[in-house]
């Protein structure tokens, strides 16, 4: 008798609903926090199918499957999905709605029905999009005029439905900043938050502020299209370079609204497997916030030999280097912290440990970017595209993935199969590196970027490149077998299976429904492993 | 308490907000008849101020920034920095752009 009346007691986990209704129109951030991550993670998998298809175009020297048209469609399709509905979205809305109200100790986010607007205007954009697909654009995810103004591909609906998208960008970063704001528990101050809310405020704040950029400049685009009115055409006393200095206003602090939240997801592994507490805290907090504010001050790097002064190419080169200040003090700290620790090589902390090589290779190769005689020789060549990369995938998919392993007992309540996903995170090593480090070469060799057709000289690394897409392709297609699998036959998970001191795995796996039975009450940072643990947290 | 004081801080008299209406369309009047006359480039500037005064009254009493707390303005004066930024830095390539 007495044991019924616990289990009545108990709290009820999140997923214990079932039913269509029980998911569309629940407000529990956990629940949309699923919706975000299973359309995300569909989107990165039609893109990721594009990029193969494409790549193996590139196997050899001419036309092999596609005519250009198609390959320019296909790279183009790519590129927007991979940017517009997985990675700027990405850990920032998946992961981000799951934690934030877990780690700072709230029962949901500000503003419950928003989030759940929020995510009902993302999939209206989706849907945008994949419309769009009838007669898909082919000038590339920039859309860059005169091209877009010209083609007669459908430029429009996609980007109508790129500007739907960042309507829910920016409710969710309002409503991130709200609830990072008002909801920490008591004792939860600002610099005891952990770094993952740190990013995502950060993260948050660029969503609000830049977001509306890129939305009038795909509006102007569109008036332009249909009413002729002439912004970017220079017939009619436009300006081009006018679109791309929008686009990038937008685009660049985008950038950083793709990798800043996965630079507190390895914030947060790095602690834990390393059992020793993050080296730099402030540092690390401050650093995400410098990167927002700087994010601002360099978009038009990417515009140095489309013709703009000299005079505004030399200011963005000194502004450009002045990033590499706040990533390297993120590299550095979490290097600090790995020192002398008791490492455990979990699969959580192989794809940290990742992120952490292959970031630096791709921020540092931002810097030589950065540099305008190098730029010269580099823009446009397969250099950016190795470099782009291996901030975002050798980046963001790294952290995502590591997000995936790490917080996946939390989220689901089982346990996947560790053995398989170590063999998965090799192959999504390998054959990452073997996909990108080649293109480095091939664009130091002034191989273009966005050509369905090489000249023979360039075949070898394009094949190693083309075969290390199928690893890495075989090696995803593994994660994601292996995380739907533990779904249905995965063990039970304990409640902390990583000892780890964060809030959000103080609650049960999976999480109850408004997460915590009383409001915790703080008393000490989440990151004190290695010294006696303070029991009251 | 908190809450209270905050929607007593809110209640800004129907009055103000006539007023503030009334100032709007004046302002309205005031952009179409400048559009009349010719003052060359001063046009532009007398435009975007006008419209500058009518953003800062709709923000100030109508969303009530006012009355908000300081992280509220700072995130309101906030994009004022943004744009001044995008066209300043703009104008470092634009004016000094070579003419071949």
């Amino acid at each position: 008798m007495a044991n019924h009346t616990v289990a009545e007691t108990l709290p009820v986990p999140f997923l214990e609903k079932t039913g269509i209704l029980s998911w569309i129109l629940s407000t529990d951030h956990k629940r949309i926090g699923i919706m975000y991550l299973v359309s995300i993670s569909t989107f990165f998998l039609i893109a990721g199918a594009f990029a193969l298809t494409f790549r193996f175009e590139l196997l050899t020297p001419e036309k092999n499957i596609m005519d250009p048209h198609t390959y320019n469609v296909l790279f183009t399709l790519h590129g927007a999905i991979m940017v517009f509905l997985f990675i700027v979205p990405g850990l920032a809305a998946s992961f981000g709605n799951f934690l934030i109200p877990l780690m700072i100790g709230a029962r949901d986010v500000a503003f419950p029905r928003l989030n759940l607007g929020s995510y009902w205007i993302y999939l209206l954009g989706a849907i945008i999009i994949l419309i769009a697909l009838l007669k898909p654009a082919d000038t590339g995810w920039t859309f860059y005029t005169p091209y877009s103004i010209q083609t007669e591909t459908d430029v429009i609906m996609i980007t109508l439905g790129i500007f739907v998208l960042g309507f829910s960008s920016i409710l969710t970063g309002l409503n991130f900043i709200v609830t990072i704001h008002k909801l920490r528990a008591p004792g939860m101050t600002w610099h005891r938050l952990p770094l993952f809310i740190w990013a995502s405020y950060a993260t948050a704040i660029l969503q609000v502020l830049a977001t509306p950029v890129v939305a009038i400049t795909l509006l102007l685009l569109i008036a332009e299209r249909t009413l002729g009115i002439g912004f970017f055409d220079p017939a009619k006393g436009g300006d081009p370079i006018l679109f791309q200095g929008f686009f990038w206003f937008y685009s660049h602090p985008a950038v950083y609204i793709m990798i800043i939240p996965a630079m507190g997801v390895i914030s947060e592994i790095i602690p834990v497997f390393a059992r020793k507490p993050i080296f730099g805290y402030k540092a690390i907090a401050y650093s995400s916030l410098a990167i927002a504010l700087i994010s601002f001050f360099v978009w038009a790097h990417h515009m140095f030999t489309s013709g703009i002064s000299e005079v505004a190419a030399t200011i963005f080169s000194f502004l450009t280097f002045l990033v590499a200040i706040p990533t390297a003090i993120k590299v550095f700290n979490w290097t600090a912290t790995l020192y002398k620790g008791s490492i455990w090589l979990h699969s959580a902390m192989l794809y940290a440990l990742s992120f952490i090589w292959l970031f630096t290779i791709g921020g540092l190769t931002g810097v030589f970017l950065g540099a305008l005689a190098a730029d010269v020789h580099l823009h446009d060549t397969y250099f950016i595209v190795a470099h782009m990369h291996y901030v975002m995938v050798g980046g963001t998919v790294m952290g995502f993935f590591g997000a995936l392993h790490f917080w996946y007992p939390k989220w689901f309540g089982k346990m996947f199969n560790e053995n398989i996903a170590k063999i998965a995170w090799f192959l999504v090593f390998v054959g990452f590196n073997l996909t990108f480090l080649p293109q480095f070469i091939l664009g130091t060799q002034g191989m273009p970027r966005r050509y369905a057709t090489y000249p023979p000289e360039f075949q070898t690394l394009n094949e190693l490149s083309t075969i290390g897409s199928w690893i890495l392709g075989i090696g995803i297609f593994i994660v994601v077998v292996n995380l739907i699998k533990g779904l249905f036959n995965g063990e039970k998970a304990p409640q902390n299976p990583y000892n780890s001191l964060s809030l959000e795995w103080s609650v049960p796996s999976p999480p109850p429904h408004e997460n915590f039975e009383e409001i915790p009450h703080v008393t000490d940072w989440t990151y004190g492993y290695g010294k006696k643990q303070n029991t009251e947290k | 308490m908190e809450v209270k004081a905050h929607a007593e801080q809110h209640h800004i008299g129907i009055k103000v907000y006539f007023l503030v209406w009334f100032a709007l369309t004046v302002l309205t009047g005031v952009t179409v008849w400048v559009s009349y006359i010719d003052f060359g480039l001063l046009n532009i500037v007398i435009a975007l101020t006008v419209a500058s005064v009518k953003a800062a009254l709709v923000a100030l009493f109508f969303m009530h920034l006012r009355h908000e707390d300081k992280v509220t303005w700072i995130f309101a004066l906030y994009p004022l920095g943004l744009l001044a930024l995008l066209i300043g830095l703009t104008i470092s390539d634009v004016f000094y752009r070579v003419t071949p």
